[in-house]
This record gives structure tokens, sequence and C-alpha cells, in this order.
């Protein structure tokens, strides 16, 4: 059977109905539970074993002895491709992800993340 | 008016990737066309060489961006085909799952996409609104809307936990719901099937001699799928029907993956019931054995095929693969021939094009002996044949059975 | 001085300017919500108007400049010459004369045209494309537009839109008479506005942009504003012609009645373009010589049935 505007009565439906689209920026969308977003380092658990490094598909990460049992790691969010490999990788679990996608940022450098062992997370100027 | 060369691409509103047709006009009559691929050639295959077989998991899953999860599991059934690697079973149908619910997305997408060719932006803008549903889904279950990283050699990274599973029953009757409306719509609307119906005709001859794979072989009425005829995953394990169609032409594309949508439901929830418990992931050795093996997949546009050779490192040697496209890709001048411009973006869009999984790039290094650089096409053939004949393999029965077969 | 004040103010470049982009904003928003998205906020229109005109203004180095650049004005100025012979509200449109139908529907004809030389002077392939593609779809929607418009007037016995307002204002039973005409134009009056499934001229998925692809800037904004223009002055002749009720009403209703019925006739066409895929040209070409126009055959023969036998 042929109907010429099939859509119609879905589309007349729709000017009654809430818009399915949100409106982005000012509406904050909600990311599930375990999403894998920015990863963050807990400096006190490292034990710098560098598989993390190893298994990085995109080299992102990079761990540093900076003292005596202590490790500050730098994350480059550019390069980052956010799959977890790390997070799954590290015997100690000393990353973690979090919800956070938005990550852009108008310089490069801005970019690089480093969690020092002493003062925390430092973006890199 | 006189005949004019237009091009289409490499930057044209009707294609999603860069890639370059030339169609030669005469009025509004296709007289000639001719593609170029390469615009996006990344050089996948090598960096696969350069990186562990941990990382080339997340690297193959970005060969595309929407069937990412067959790229991934095609290389990881390769890998551990070649590690001799027991898969647990809850890992394998966690892997079916994920499978369906990417080819679920991927026509959604296609149906929204074909309905944007042919100037029908409403049906565009509905099913991409149902498809969040199963975005939502994908990203609940591996923690992301794309390239869902939940591969690994050896098993699956993530779980599916009994909740995920109720919400994946429910989402599959909405879209089930949904998808019998699409089918309506699409078998109902008189522009819509105006502009499908009859375009883009791809005999079963043609389908057969140009290896043509997936849905725009299905709908020539070439019953072959992978999950069926090779069954790898659960796929064993689940009841499926292999959807054709006879109408050779982008109506019975459209048709074929409305009717695959439906049997993607039915087999997630036949998945989802039948899932056993157990671990998801065994324990595989940095180092992988020497061998090689070759790993097919029915990604959502077609077979997909990946092949690895492994040397006993912790690197592949060579990794190649064959994304659907690429054999799809030679219909597109037949479809077109005899028929109008404005048939073009839906003739095109019909094979559901991924450019950047197909590009790829041969070198041809002079072997010292030949005193040519490149050989061409009939030397190559002769010269596989010798090569064959050789090896003590003789095709020519073979070749001969082919040609009576496509009479 | 009048004279200028009716041309430049009112109902003249600056009313139809405004109610050109509130109808586009209309267009646009039911066109989202039927979608079931949010749409653009009411000021869009305008932000869009103002973004082309200050942009640069670049003309193909092998398009010929005069040509180019008058075109787009040459398609303003036409569309509103056309408005001044409407009736909009009262009786009598602000210029009239017995034939003023025949002329509307001429001025109405120049913007295709201009969609045509504009996009052959701007020597592009998809322009070129684009072009012929209007002129061809031309021939095809102007037939029907004109057959179901001329019955209504045969009817009334006028080759004057006032006239033939006032005659369906005291005959109003005549008015269900022309239905099916009213039907015929408006499906014709898509093709005029170049809308799917008849936006063939301009299929952005085949050809890019169609006539418009080099044009870009004032040029564009002036072609923009234009069509925005043409779909008002388009729904006031199907309104003056297909819906002659409540004309003698006190001005400010009588206005408020003219803009409600131009902005029922946008909203049905802004429906009509949700539902339907864009057509082939050869496909647009039978649906209008075998289906259109044998319909608008049928309206002339139902008018002059009436002619003849006149109703009590």
């Amino acid at each position: 059977m042929i109907r010429p505007g099939k859509m119609l009565k879905q589309v007349l439906d729709s000017i009654f109905r809430k818009p399915a689209t949100t409106n982005y920026p000012f509406t904050k969308a909600v990311m599930p539970d375990k999403f894998r977003g920015k990863i963050i380092f807990h400096p006190e658990k490292c034990i710098g074993c560098k598989m993390c490094m190893r298994d990085c598909p995109a080299g992102a990460i990079q761990i540093r002895k900076i003292g005596d049992k202590k490790f500050e790691c730098e994350i480059d969010l550019g390069k980052c491709i956010y799959c977890a490999q790390c997070v799954d990788s590290c015997l100690k679990k000393a990353l973690e992800t979090t919800k956070e996608f938005e990550l852009a940022a108008l310089e490069r450098n801005k970019l690089k993340v480093t969690y020092h062992a002493d003062t925390g997370e430092v973006s890199k100027e | 008016m006189h005949k004019v060369v237009i091009p289409i691409g490499p930057q044209h509103p009707a294609l999603k990737e860069p890639e370059s047709f030339s169609v030669t006009l005469s009025g509004e009559k296709i007289m000639k066309f001719s593609a170029r691929l390469g615009y996006n050639h990344r050089g996948i295959e090598k960096a696969c060489e350069e990186r562990t077989y941990v990382q080339d998991v997340y690297l193959t899953e970005r060969i595309c961006g929407i069937c990412s999860h067959s790229h991934s599991t095609c290389f990881t059934q390769a890998v551990e085909e070649i590690a001799k690697v027991d898969v647990p079973k809850r890992a394998l149908y966690i892997r079916t799952l994920v499978g369906e619910l990417e080819r679920i997305h991927s026509h959604l997408l296609w149906l929204g996409v074909a309905g944007h060719e042919v100037g029908f932006d409403t049906l565009l803008m509905y099913t991409w609104r149902d498809r969040e549903v199963v975005m939502d889904i994908l990203a609940m279950l591996t923690g992301n809307r794309v390239n869902y990283g939940i591969n690994m050699i050896g098993g699956v990274r993530r779980d599916v936990s009994a909740e995920q599973a109720k919400a994946i029953l429910k989402a599959m009757d909405t879209l089930e719901e949904r998808t019998k409306y699409y089918i309506q719509v699409a078998t109902q609307e008189t522009t819509l099937i105006q502009r499908l119906s009859g375009v883009g005709i791809l005999s079963h001859k043609d389908a057969l001699k140009l290896g043509a794979v997936g849905p725009t072989a299905r709908a020539s009425g070439v019953n072959r799928d992978v999950r069926r005829d090779d069954p790898y995953a659960a796929y064993s394990e689940v009841k499926f029907k292999v959807i054709t169609d006879d109408h050779n032409d982008v109506y019975g594309r459209t048709l074929v993956r409305m009717g695959e949508l439906l049997e993607s439901y039915s087999i997630i929830r036949q998945i989802v019931k039948k899932m056993p418990e157990g671990p998801i992931i065994t324990k595989v050795p940095r180092k992988i054995p020497a061998g090689e093996a070759t790993s097919r997949y029915e990604a959502p546009r077609g077979e997909d095929m990946h092949y690895v050779k492994a040397n006993g490192t912790e690197k592949p040697e060579r990794v190649k693969v064959r994304a659907p496209t690429l054999a799809n890709i030679q219909t597109v001048a037949k479809m077109l021939e005899d028929r109008q411009l404005a048939d073009l973006p839906i003739v095109i869009a019909a094979i559901d094009p991924c450019f950047s999984c197909t590009d790829r790039l041969t070198g041809i290094r002079q072997t010292g002996k030949r005193k040519k650089n490149v050989l061409k096409w009939e030397e190559l053939h002769t010269y596989s044949i010798t090569f064959y004949k050789e090896h003590g393999i003789d095709f020519t029965d073979l070749n001969k059975k082919m040609a009576k077969a496509l009479k | 001085m009048m004279g200028l004040f009716y041309m430049l103010v009112f109902p003249g470049f600056i009313f139809l300017s405004v109610f050109g982009m509130a109808a586009e904003y209309c267009d646009r928003k039911l066109y989202a919500r039927l979608q079931n998205r949010v749409g653009p906020p009411w000021f869009q229109p305008l932000a869009d108007f103002i973004k082309l005109v200050s942009k640069e203004e670049i003309i193909p180095e092998e398009a010929n400049p005069s040509m180019f650049k008058i075109m787009p004005v040459l398609a303003l100025t036409a569309t509103i010459t056309a408005f001044f012979y409407i009736p909009a509200w009262g009786y009598k449109a602000l210029y009239s004369f017995n034939g003023d139908l025949i002329v509307v529907l001429y001025l109405l004809t120049i913007p295709t045209l201009t969609f045509f030389l504009g996009g052959w002077y701007s020597t592009s392939l998809y322009s070129k494309i684009g072009a012929v593609r209007a002129l061809t779809q031309l021939f095809a929607y102007e037939v029907p537009l004109l057959m179901s418009i001329l019955a209504p007037a045969l009817l009334a016995n006028s080759w004057s839109l006032s006239e033939i307002a006032k005659f369906y204002a005291q005959h109003p039973v005549y008015w269900f008479f022309n239905l099916l005409g009213f039907a015929i134009s408006m499906i014709s009056l898509l093709g005029k506005l170049e809308k799917v499934p008849f936006d063939i001229p301009e299929a952005e998925t085949e050809i890019v942009g169609g006539t418009f692809t080099e044009y870009g800037g004032k040029l564009l904004g002036l072609f923009r504003l234009g069509i925005d223009i043409e779909a008002i002055v388009g729904s006031a002749l199907l309104a003056a012609v297909f819906l002659p009720f409540g004309l003698g009403l006190p001005p400010v209703a009588g206005f408020l009645l003219f803009v409600l019925k131009v902005m029922g006739v946008i909203c049905t066409l802004s429906i009509l373009r949700t539902i339907f895929a864009r057509l082939r040209i050869d496909q647009m070409m039978a649906f209008c010589w075998k289906v259109l126009a044998p319909l608008a055959f049928v309206q002339l023969f139902i008018d002059l049935i009436l002619k003849w036998i006149p109703l009590k």
C-alpha cells in the first residue's frame, strides 16, 4: 500500500512533545557511571612500575621519579584516546577514570596535566 | 547541454568523508563515473607493526568510527587464534552483544543518512533520535558512545550486570516498535519509494562478479553472511535468519537493513537470556608465538577481514585489513550506469561507504631481476597463475567453474 | 512623498523584510518542532542576515560581475513590487487596475529567472546545473499555478485581484468550489519557493548549493531576503484569491487577519516540506504535467460550469 505523507501523523504529534534535543552547553550532559573520561592519578599508590606507560596506545602518560618512592605523572590530554587501558594495567590502582569530558583548551600546553606527589594536580603553563 | 565533468568530492555535502568521484554528465544523465580512493590514508597497517598487541587492539578499533567493534574483534580473534587462547564463553557472548548493538546503531544511522541524501531530513532527525537509545546503552555498557574499548586479547574488559541486561531488553522493545514504524515509512511513503526503488540496480550476477559483500550483496539475492557461514563469537549458539532480498536496488538494500535490525533485536534477546556465568578474560602472555591467522567478521557494512602474522615478539610482523567498503566500492560504477546525477548521492550512500577504513597503500618495490617497475594488470594475472602453478596449485578448473557459474 | 513612504517603509521594503524574516522564523521553528528539535531563537533570521551582510563579497574571476551583482537586487525589487497589487486588507490593493493578476504572476516569475541568470553567470558547474534545473522546474510548476489561479478569476469575471477578492467576499458559497485550486496552487508554490519536495535546483547533497553555490556575503543575503519576501507575496496572493473572508473589518483587525492568513499558508507549506523526500527533476516534471495540470483543468471546468449555471 502506498501512502503519500506517511509521517504526517508522527510529525504533528511532535509539536505537543518535548524536543528530543537539549540546549547542550547550557544544559549539562549526564554521563553514565564508569564513563571513560579524564584520567586522574593518585601519587601515593604509585610504585613506579611504568606498566601504564608501556601499554598506552597513544604514549600520553609519563611517569617520573621525583624522590624516594615518589612519582609524578604527566598526562597529555591531547594525546590521550580515553581507552582507560592504563587503568586496567595499573597493578596498584593508582589511576582512575572520571566522568569529566569537557577538556578542550585553547593552548596546547594547557592540555598537559601533571600530578605532582606533593602539590597535587597542576596544569603546565 | 554539452558534456561536462563535475567533481563530487573530495569536499562535497553528500560525502561524509573525503573521497573523490568524477562524473561526466550529459545534461542530467551520468555518462561516466570514476572513483579515486586514497584521500584518507593513515598508514594504520604499518602503525600496527610498530605497536604491541595490546596497543593494536585500540588502534584497530580506530580504523572505523562506526564499526569500531568489528575491527577490534576481528583483530583479537586473529591474535587469539595464533596464541591458541580459549576465550571464556561469557566474553564471547558480550562480544556478540556489543557487535549486535553496534549493528543496530550503524543501520539506524544509515537509514537517516539515506533519508538526508534524498532530501528527507525528517527521517534523518527521527532515526537519529531513536538511535540515541542504543547509543546510551552502548555508553552504559562500555563507557563510551563510540570506540567502545571493550575487547582485549583473551576476552573482554567489562562485564554486563543484571540491571544492565534489564535495560538492554527494555531498549530492544522500544527500538523494535520504532523499527517497525520505519519499515512502514520506507514501504509506504510515496516520495521515498520513488527515490529508492529502481535506483542503483546491481543484478545477482554482477554482485557475484564484483565481489559485493554485506547488505549490498544480500539485497541482490546473494545469500551470504559470515555470522552463519563461519560462526565466530557466540553466533553458533543463537538462531537468526539471514535477510536477503531480490529487489536488487536501493529499496532492497533498505529492506535488508531494516530486516537485519529486527533480527539483531532477536539475537540480543537470546544472548541476554543465554549468557553463561564465569570469567570474562583469560590471561594471555604479551609475547605471541610465531604464526599467522586470518579472521572474518560480519561488520554492519559487510565482511571484514584481518590477517595477522606474528613472529614471537610483542609486536605483530604484519597486519592486513580488508574493510567491507573496499569490496563494495567497485559496484558503484555499475549501479550508476544510465542513471541521473540526482541518484548519485543515494547510490553511493546505499553501500554505506566508510572511506577511511578503505584506504590502503600498496608499495611496489623493484625486485632486481624484473626490469619493469610496475606490473600491469594482465602481467599480474599471469604472474599469479604461474606462481600458484609453481607451488602446485592449479586454478584452471576452478576458473572454468566460476565462469560457468557466473553465466 | 507618500509614494516613497509606500515603497520604502509600509507596505514596502522595511515592512516586507520584517514580515519575511518573521515568516522565515515561523517556518524554521515549526520545521524544527515537527522534527522534534528545539529550533532557532526568534532573532535567528535577522542574525543570519546581519552576518551575511557583514561578510566580504567574493565574485568568481570568470563570472560576469555586473550580472552577478544585479540579480539579487532584481529578485528583491520584483517581489516587493508584486506586493503592491495584492489586496492585503480591505477590498482594495494599494495600486490596482484591470489585469494586475497577470502582472503579479509575471513579477513572481522574475525571481526564478534571476536564479537562473545569477547561476548561469557565476559560471561554476554546480551553479550552471542548478540554473538549468531552476528553469526546467519553472516550466513544470508555472502552468498548474497559473491555471489554478485563473479559474477563480474566470468565475469572478475579472482580471483584477481586488475585484476577485470583492466578488468572493460577496458570494462566499463559491469559495468551497475553489478548494481544489487552492491545493494545486499550494503545491505549485512549493516549487516556486524551491522547497522540499521541489528543492531540486539547490539540492545540497547533489549539486552543493545549486544556483547559489558561488554567492556569498551581501548578495546571498539579498537573495535570501528576496526568497523570504517571495514566500510572503506568494502566500498573500493565495490568501487574496482563495481565502477572501473578513475583508470588511476595521484596519487593525483586518491587518491582523491578513497576517494570520499568510502565516497559515506559510505553516502549511512548512508541514508539506517536512513530510516528503526530494523528487528527481524528471519525476517532478511528470508529476506537474500528468497530475497537477489535469487537476487544474478540472478546476477550470468546475468554474466554467458554475459560470453557466450560477448558484442561487
